[in-house]
């Protein structure tokens, strides 16, 4: 499976490895690991939420765009949603072609596309929960829009 | 038709996801939300500022301006945030 949301962690290594077997055409692997971050002892986990079925499809059509636009061996987008811990995996893409440039732009135009086009939000669990006057759901960033913009095609 | 909810639009209405059959006259997606807010300050709360909140028709992104004619499902949601 090209695409999959799953709660369980996912090992980074583990999916280079089964995407590049059988394949002796691959020049470039590029993996993105998105982890949970934590800024000086304020979060304590952070919850994504997914809309099931949309969110697998818009991943599928983000690969598929890529696939048109860039000539790939293979791609693997893994996104994991509930409960997540400072420090743990949130997201993986790994991109394989013949030729690192194309593995490159692949992988960040799936990652952008990932960020502001699929279905998923993030609610942050502060470790203060006094400090927590707020619902704790992240707002969506214009610097993310502004990223998926540059991929717009020039008519 | 089939109506989900999901992160602060699923907490401010206080439900995930209900059945509901449209009455007469609500046949697109700002009609829906006009609707809906008449049910109740749980649902005003949720779409006090509606350009903040995104829809989808039969998952897929739209905008509030799109007809509900044949549609299953409708989702309303915050901005995306995943990666």
């Amino acid at each position: 499976m090209k695409v999959r949301i799953q709660t369980e962690d996912f090992d980074a290594n583990e999916e280079c490895a089964r995407l590049a077997d059988g394949k002796n055409n691959i020049g470039a692997i590029v993996t993105f690991t998105g982890l949970c971050r934590d800024e000086e002892g304020r979060l304590s986990a952070l919850e994504l939420e997914h809309y099931p079925g949309m969110a697998e499809a818009k991943i599928q059509e983000i690969v598929e765009q890529a696939e048109t636009r860039w000539p790939l061996q293979g791609v693997t987008v893994i996104h994991r949603v509930g409960r997540i811990n400072p420090g743990a995996n949130i997201v993986l893409v790994v991109t394989a072609s013949a030729h690192r440039r194309a593995a490159f732009e692949a992988a960040e135009f799936l990652m952008d596309f990932l960020k502001t086009s699929a279905p998923f939000w993030k609610k942050e669990h502060l470790a203060d929960t006094k400090a927590a006057t707020e619902t704790g759901w992240v707002s969506a960033q214009d610097a993310d829009d502004e990223a998926t913009k540059r991929w717009q095609l020039k008519e | 038709m089939k109506i989900y909810y999901f992160a602060w639009v699923r907490e401010r209405t206080g439900r995930s996801d209900e059945t509901v059959t449209l009455p007469e006259g609500v046949t697109t997606v700002a009609e829906l939300i006009d609707w809906l807010k008449t049910r109740g300050p749980e649902f005003e709360f949720a779409f006090e500022n509606e350009r903040f909140v995104r829809a989808a028709v039969d998952q897929q992104l739209v905008s509030h301006d799109t007809s509900l004619k044949d549609v299953n499902e409708v989702a309303f949601f915050p901005p995306m945030t995943g990666g």
